[in-house]
């Protein structure tokens, strides 16, 4: 009797998380959707902000966040992207690298408004950057830093040592084989780690918080050296802020709306990679 | 038997990883255009030995090896020498096939490339290593395929394209066939066969019957020593010590 019955609860058990899990996204995504969608217009992502946030678009905040995961991009990819080959290839397994590691692994687990303050502790006052769009797309380059170079060095940790041999083997020298083969095979594995990373950096609110991020600027935006619009801190100030707060709600929501699609998007595109790599294997 | 002359030895030959060690005071030759064989149970050190000849221990920090490397009169591990020319004298073909994720062509064309062969030459050379390797006729027609899409014998017999496209002296060959089936194993088998009309071929096998079917030398190795070295027919039918005797009558292995 128990035998039959114990996989039905095991099966039982299981399903139920899945369920319950889909559920929520399910009405998270719903509830977006359906009070976001009605303010969702041409206009509403062309334009700029009048009438003290009741009416108009949310151009700026939408320019504010695409730059700012490129700047965010230049920052971790070279040098993240560098650490890893540099971690995985070439240094030997003695303490120094296990304390490096161990470091980033660390650096990964701080919570993002410590960056926001070693942000502005630095970049802000300390280089006299002052808030800017650079002092924040620094801040999140060094937020995502640790995730490119765990992801990277995954990605290169798959390659086999029989790759590298096969290199060495016809007179490569380590940089070439490096370079020619082991670069471009785990290049996918790669991409999709810095896509996921830049995906979770555009949606983060507390590193630009004292680093860069206003709530409006009147003059276009795209200046690296003053202070800009960002999709989720908007977010933030038109559902908390601000003084007309049941007016502004449907912006609000279709702000949430853009901001989702916009991470879905770069989602899609590490998915799209994923996919394409292994049609070609 | 001629004596033919000697292309690559290794002589007090020993090799630490760490504190182990796993090659002890080793003397082995290999004669030109022969085909040797290693053989001997796992663990015993073959592919070791296979593996100082081109220098692949060189990236290992833990490995340290001592004693005499020479192909001629080259020594291998000469300060001065780069490996990369040590290694494009001496090819290797890996015990699993690893060609690279590019395609059939330039999974021959990469190797010419760094070694700085004119590129007008290199389609020729390309067609002739293909050929060399009886691979020639099942991909001419599709030299822009990815090499990952072929079998698992043409895979083999391109790599060893690979190694033969850059004329080394002698090929290195770690167990190329384990993971083949009889058919493709045959096939590599008469290559590595017609090959040593132009190369010298060190392969290690765990198989008795392929080192008797295409090996002239045979050397049997056990717990990091040579146990014996003559040719192959003695080693097999007249060995001179008991130990030998028992590996190749298959009594333990």
């Amino acid at each position: 009797m128990m035998r039959k019955i114990t996989p039905v609860i095991e099966w039982g058990t299981l399903l139920l998380s899945t369920g319950m899990v889909c559920f929520f996204m399910v009405v998270i995504l719903w509830d977006l959707i359906s009070k976001g969608a009605p303010s969702l217009s041409w206009e509403f992502v062309s334009t700029l902000p009048r009438a003290g946030m009741t009416k108009g678009g949310i151009l700026p905040a939408i320019i504010g966040t695409v730059l700012l995961t490129m700047i965010t991009a230049l920052v971790s990819v070279p040098f993240g992207i560098s650490c890893a080959i540099y971690l995985n290839e070439y240094a030997t397994d003695n303490w120094l690298t296990r304390t490096i590691r161990a470091s980033i692994r660390n650096l990964s687990g701080v919570p993002s408004i410590i960056y926001g303050l070693f942000g502005l502790a630095l970049f802000v006052q300390g280089l006299q950057m002052g808030t800017s769009m650079l002092s924040a797309g620094f801040t999140l380059g060094l937020l995502s830093l640790p995730y490119v170079i765990i992801t990277t060095e995954e990605a290169l940790r798959r390659i086999p040592a029989s790759t590298r041999e096969a290199a060495l083997a016809v007179g490569a020298t380590q940089f070439e084989s490096i370079r020619d083969v082991v670069m471009p095979t785990a290049l996918p594995g790669i991409l999709t780690g810095v896509v996921l990373t830049l995906s979770r950096a555009a949606g983060e609110t507390a590193p630009i918080l004292f680093t860069g991020v206003a709530f409006y600027i009147n003059n276009p935006a795209g200046f690296l050296n003053q202070e800009f619009m960002a999709l989720p801190y908007h977010l933030y100030m038109l559902s908390t802020q601000h003084q007309a707060i049941e007016q502004v709600r449907p912006l609000a929501y279709g702000t949430a709306l853009v901001l989702i699609i916009v991470v879905f998007l770069l989602n899609l595109t590490a998915f799209y990679i994923r996919y394409k790599h292994s049609k070609n294997d | 038997m001629t004596n033919k002359p000697i292309k690559l030895s290794g002589s007090s030959v020993n090799v630490w990883f760490g504190s182990k060690q796993v090659l002890k005071n080793i003397n082995v030759e290999f004669p030109r255009n022969q085909v040797t064989a290693l053989i001997g149970p796992s663990g015993c050190g073959k592919s070791t030995l296979l593996r100082s000849f081109n220098r692949m221990h060189d990236l290992s920090p833990d490995a340290r090896i001592e004693g005499e490397f020479l192909l001629e009169q080259q020594n291998l591990y000469e300060k001065g020498l780069s490996v990369t020319e040590v290694r494009r004298r001496i090819g290797m073909v890996f015990q699993k096939a690893n060609p690279f994720p590019k395609s059939i062509y330039e999974n021959i064309n990469y190797g010419l490339k760094i070694n700085d062969v004119p590129k007008n030459e290199r389609s020729e050379i390309i067609e002739n290593a293909l050929k060399e390797s009886y691979i020639w006729d099942e991909v001419k027609d599709e030299l822009q395929k990815p090499a990952t899409r072929l079998s698992g014998g043409q895979q083999q017999r391109l790599c060893i394209a690979r190694a033969v496209a850059l004329r080394p002296e002698v090929i290195l060959m770690d167990e190329p066939c384990s993971a083949l089936d009889p058919l493709s194993t045959l096939k590599i088998e008469e290559l590595i066969v017609k090959l040593k009309k132009d190369y010298t071929i060190v392969i290690v096998t765990h198989n008795m019957q392929q080192a008797q079917r295409i090996a002239d030398k045979t050397v049997f190795m056990y717990l990091g020593e040579v146990i014996e070295a003559g040719d192959t027919h003695t080693i097999f039918h007249n060995p001179k010590n008991e130990l030998t005797g028992n590996y190749v009558k298959g009594h333990f292995g």
